[in-house]
């Protein structure tokens, strides 16, 4: 059982003829086992990633390539989100609804998808107190209401868990908590993790598998410890140089629009 | 010299912060750290004179911090994209907040790191990293003696983040005095010139290579 994207392509028409470049040839494998973390810049195109897994591109997307993951392809596999690919949203304050308790919200999922496991039990998977059950999502953490939006992704039991910057809200401790968490996961179930927080990938997961994404395109991937001490894209050497620990120096040549991007444009090209 | 003396902060009867004592000088980049909750927020906004001290005072160059310090001190927070309006452009939006006298938009955005393309486009046309050096441009429009910054790389790449550093750096060595706040403290320990800590509901300084992790 795995995740395949095969020379996948997404178009976001934006009028006047003219069209986002969101993803380009995109093809990645992954396995149970080991987390597969997508790292990038802000648009380089993530997101896009998670959303042609999970089904939730927008309506007007133009989508080319192959999407499979436990036997169903897109977009049939677009019609089993909850039960093949649970989804982590980014913001996990706003995924709840403040009016009601996080105890009656998972049970409804849990209901709806038909898991087996109950609110307690999938609290209990991300190791989250069940106390947190009887408590409104104002009631908790940042990073307490973040492992609660990963229990209702495996509240079907879905083969494959797409999380979409699930650390985005956090400070680092927390972060690195969570990318623990989504590793730990991924022992039984694919995981695919998109995240422009390198430093919690380098210290949380470092066996992982890591695709560093630039301008809609996947221009390196392998094990995430090999990448961060030996990058061999001119563009994630680059990234990493632009960490603190690694001087904060910006990126030497310029991000490029994605909007009609040519088809031949590479990194410092 | 931007000082806080004695600053009493907090909300009603409930104290946060007492006896804050430090000065930010023209040219350097001071850091803030502390845990979620402790204060730092609500110290930015009576800095800036959103709200007023429970107990002590702001002065800039000795003097009580006026009621409205437009052009003293500017503020720059987490989410440009909240604090734009999304109906202006960023033209528009930055001119806003300029002084009379007109602006260098060539100057501006060299200054800014900012695109001059991007200057015709409204916030959902642009990236995250390309509207807080847009927000950054607008707060040097008002050519400030101080710029106080609130979380304002929390949501930004890594690349993006160093983008944003260097340009608070150069508006630092143009003679703006900076505060820096962040929960990130390797960055803050690699791009401050001091760190101030709050701890124990009070600011304490420490030197840059020893801020905690």
């Amino acid at each position: 059982m795995t995740l395949e994207l095969k020379a996948v392509q997404v178009r976001i028409p934006i009028g006047a003829g003219r069209e986002v470049h969101a993803l380009t040839d995109v093809d990645l494998l992954a396995i149970p086992g080991k987390p597969h973390f997508v790292v990038g810049g802000s648009g380089s195109g993530k997101s896009t990633l998670c959303s042609v897994v999970s089904g939730l591109l927008p309506s007007h997307a133009r989508f080319a390539g192959t999407v499979s993951a436990a036997g169903f392809a897109v977009p049939e596999l677009w019609r089993h989100r909850g039960r093949v690919v649970g989804v982590v949203p980014q913001s996990a304050m706003t995924c709840f609804t403040p009016v009601r308790r996080l105890g009656g919200q998972l049970a409804e999922t849990v209901r709806y998808l038909g898991g087996e496991r109950g609110p307690a039990e999938l609290l209990d998977l991300v190791g989250l107190d069940p106390s947190a059950l009887t408590k409104y999502p104002l009631e908790l953490s940042g990073g307490m209401l973040q492992l609660a939006a990963i229990a209702a992704a495996l509240a079907g039991d879905p083969p494959v868990v797409v999380a979409d910057e699930p650390t985005s809200a956090l400070d680092r401790g927390r972060s690195e908590d969570v990318v623990r968490l989504l590793a730990k996961l991924a022992a039984d179930r694919v995981v695919l993790v998109a995240t422009h927080d390198l430093a919690a990938v380098r210290s949380g997961a470092p066996d992982a598998d890591l695709s560093v994404m630039f301008a809609s395109r996947i221009v390196e991937t392998g094990r995430a410890g090999d990448i961060f001490t030996a990058p061999r894209a001119d563009y994630t050497r680059d990234l990493l140089a632009a960490l603190p620990e690694n001087g904060l120096h910006p990126l030497p040549h310029p991000v490029p629009d994605l909007i009609d991007l040519p088809a031949d444009y590479r990194y410092g090209g | 010299m931007l000082s806080a003396r004695f600053l009493a902060v907090g909300h009603g009867r409930t104290t946060l912060l007492h006896d804050v004592e430090f000065d930010i000088a023209p040219g350097e980049i001071v850091g803030l750290v502390g845990p979620s909750g402790s204060g730092k927020t609500s110290l930015l906004r009576v800095l800036t004179g959103l709200n007023r001290p429970l107990d002590g005072e702001v002065l800039i160059d000795g003097d009580p911090l006026p009621k409205r310090p437009r052009g003293q001190v500017a503020m720059l927070f987490q989410s440009a994209r909240r604090s734009c309006d999304p109906r202006l452009t960023l033209r528009r939006s930055i001119e806003i907040c300029a002084p009379d006298s007109g602006i260098d938009w060539d100057s501006l955005c060299t200054k800014a790191d900012l695109q001059p393309a991007l200057l015709d486009r409204r916030p959902d046309q642009v990236s995250d990293g390309q509207l807080q050096r847009a927000a950054i441009a607008r707060a040097l429009a008002g050519r400030p003696g101080y710029l106080l910054c609130d979380e304002m790389t929390a949501a930004l790449d890594p690349a993006a983040t160093a983008a944003v550093v260097a340009t608070l750096r150069r508006a630092a060595d143009d003679g703006a005095g900076v505060l820096f706040v962040s929960h990130d403290l390797p960055l803050v320990g690699a791009c401050a010139d001091r760190v101030l800590e709050l701890q124990s509901s009070t600011v304490t300084e420490t030197s840059p290579r020893k801020v905690p992790s």
